[in-house]
């Protein structure tokens, strides 16, 4: 009976081919933009997880605060040049240590002004953030112990504070420090998200504590795990050092975080989720959409068909026969425009990932999904007018005109 | 009976064929079909009792709203009756749910209506097929089934012809290859020939003749021409829900 019912179904879909393709549209655009959005998404969330592991999966970020909430971040105190000494001195599985401290300020160059943000280090902060000096050079070890004030620059600033100019030995102003240009970066362009890496300026540590920020706070220090393998050792021997200098007793949680690339990545991996969710939770909307098409096209349907339906109870139809019938059709309905919507997204997606030239990845999970979805929209909304099909009275459904 | 229904979900009905000695086929035993309440209150059939048995031809006549296509529902189980009994082969119709009725219909009955009530852009032998498909008859079984239909009704050539290529008096023929491929006890025939002309009409009529004699189905058919109810072999009247006149035709 199955069998024959769905083959009945199939008929009555292809007497009314022309409706019935209106009907489907509405899941295929549904599912398919679902399995586009969450096949871009998942291509994105690839694509930054790539160029993260690129910056080199030994970087280690020590940090204060902790990266749960709770009263130990407000009052975490900041780290000093002690704790950086410390780990140089004491970390075995460390290879270079680059403290940073930066803010913003205001840079001034004759008539040229540029708000950018300053950074405090030394020379190993270029080799750990994988900055090259394209021009100049960097600070030399007299220019680092006495907190020279020196700087070099990053391509963004350079170019808009000297344009096509030479700035090396030029003296701009920082804040409000005057300060000698002995380099210029070579330009790194946009992050992933758009960030200029460029837009920057690095001076020595103690200069920047001494005349911009006015204090002896280090607010990050970049560290490289002296291979990739003993990233893991590294980072639990900063924290086991951590905690002893800044006497946190055991059980207590961290005030101060040591991040590595693998943590970063993830951290952007679960932002870039919740937008894949969004965005095919807004496309689950439109799939919604064309369920109700499919309900209405039904319920259009089981008036048109009052008759048909009459004479199918008068020659011994039952009702649930009916229902049955008016069901399957919806659920062949739906699961056709599936099919379709599945085809037709990953199609889309295949073109948008060549163009936005993110990995195209299939992923068998989200089809399953969306596909088991669309039939459930059909047994849901094809529910209401199958009922009400089944319900007719024979007599009254033989005499509707 | 080979297509008679069996198992739990059959009504008792299918047990009745062996009492054919005993118990008629149609009795109406004071039957009232009441619409609306109180002061609106109308009765359709006002306490109908009639009596067929196998093998007759009856032409049901009389003025609209005489009852006579209440009388019709009742008799093809579509509609419950508000009082009185009707008995199908001893079985009382009354006590039946709605899925009762319905296998009694699939398994007993077939209907011709006015309108002919084909399913539109389907063929003539997927519409004769419908009936059996319900009665869960084999694809192949099904088609051969149907083709022996439409011959007896002449129209095996035109088996895969949509109503909508066929002549009105065609359509009817296919409507009643459809009421007969499951071999029915009782064709039940709601004015069968209001839709055609005259030369269609003793067409139709001259088949279900033959289809009474040959094939010894009982027929009901209403009607309000009285040259077409001439052709039955008894002729029952129905006046303010109620049997007028009730007299045999000599053919």
């Amino acid at each position: 009976m199955i069998w024959a019912t769905l083959l009945m179904a199939l008929r009555e879909i292809r007497r009314n081919t022309m409706r019935s393709i209106l009907t489907t549209l509405g899941i295929v655009i549904g599912v398919g933009s679902v399995i586009a959005m969450v096949t871009l998404g998942r291509g994105a969330t690839a694509k930054i997880t790539a160029e993260i592991s690129n910056m080199g999966t030994n970087l280690l970020i020590v940090m204060p605060g902790s990266d749960r909430r709770g009263p130990t971040s407000a009052s975490a105190p900041p780290l000093k040049i002690d704790d950086v000494k410390a780990i140089e001195r004491e970390v075995s599985a460390v290879d270079k240590v680059a403290p940073t401290a930066s803010r913003a300020a205001l840079i001034v160059y004759g008539n040229k002004n540029w708000n950018t943000g300053v950074t405090g280090s030394n020379n190993e902060f270029f080799t750990v953030r994988r900055y090259a000096i394209e021009r100049g050079a960097s600070f030399s070890d007299a220019q680092l112990l006495s907190g020279a004030p020196v700087c070099v620059l990053g391509a963004t600033v350079r170019k808009e504070l000297f344009g096509q100019g030479d700035p090396l030995g030029a003296a701009i102003r920082v804040g409000a420090v005057s300060c000698t240009v002995v380099g210029v970066l070579a330009s790194k362009g946009m992050s992933t998200f758009g960030s200029d890496q460029d837009d920057f300026l690095v001076m020595p540590l103690a200069a920047f504590q001494r005349r911009v920020a006015g204090n002896y706070d280090i607010g990050a220090v970049f560290v490289s795990a002296t291979s990739d393998k003993l990233t893991t050792k590294a980072k639990q021997q900063i924290e086991a050092l951590m905690r002893e200098r800044r006497r946190i007793a055991p059980g207590q949680l961290n005030d101060f975080r040591v991040q590595d690339m693998k943590e970063i990545s993830d951290t952007l991996g679960s932002v870039t989720g919740a937008l894949t969710a969004l965005l095919g939770g807004i496309a689950a909307v439109s799939l919604l959409v064309g369920g109700i098409g499919i309900m209405n096209i039904m319920l259009v349907s089981v008036t048109e068909r009052t008759r048909e339906i009459g004479v199918r109870l008068a020659i011994g139809a039952r009702g649930g026969e009916v229902l049955l019938q008016f069901l399957v059709e919806a659920i062949t309905l739906s699961t056709l425009g599936g099919m379709l919507g599945i085809v037709f997204g990953l199609a889309i997606s295949y073109v948008a990932t060549r163009a936005l030239k993110m990995p195209f990845m299939v992923l068998p999970d989200i089809v399953v999904i969306a596909f088991a979805f669309s039939a459930t929209v059909g047994v849901a909304f094809g529910f209401l007018p199958a009922r009400k099909a089944s319900r007719l009275n024979p007599i009254d459904a033989l005499r509707h005109e | 009976m080979s297509a008679a229904p069996s198992g739990p979900h059959a009504p008792s009905a299918p047990s009745a064929p062996r009492e054919e000695a005993v118990a008629p086929l149609i009795e109406l035993r004071d039957v009232w079909k009441t619409y609306g309440h109180d002061e609106s209150e109308v009765h359709a059939l006002a306490g109908a009792s009639l009596h067929i048995d196998d093998g007759e031809f009856v032409a049901v006549m009389g003025a609209s709203g005489s009852g006579k296509s209440t009388c019709l529902n009742v008799l093809g189980c579509l509609d419950q009756p508000t009082g009185g009994q009707y008995l199908f082969r001893g079985v009382d119709v009354g006590k039946l749910n709605a899925d009762q009725l319905a296998l009694l219909r699939r398994s007993y009955l077939g209907f011709v209506f006015q309108g002919f009530n084909l399913l539109a852009r389907t063929s003539a032998v997927e519409n004769v097929e419908l009936p059996l498909i319900y009665r869960r008859v084999g694809h192949a079984e099904r088609r051969r089934r149907a083709m022996k239909a439409l011959d007896e009704v002449g129209l095996a050539s035109r088996a895969t012809h949509t109503p909508a290529e066929l002549s009105g008096g065609q359509q009817q023929r296919v409507a009643i290859a459809r009421a007969i491929v499951t071999d029915p006890q009782m064709l039940l025939a709601d004015e069968p020939t209001g839709n055609l002309d005259s030369a269609r009409k003793a067409d139709i009529m001259n088949l279900l003749v033959e289809l009474n004699r040959k094939r010894q189905i009982t027929i009901v058919m209403v009607t309000h021409e009285s040259d077409m109810a001439e052709y039955a072999t008894r002729i029952v009247h129905f006046h303010d829900g109620k049997v007028d006149s009730d007299r045999r035709v000599e053919r």
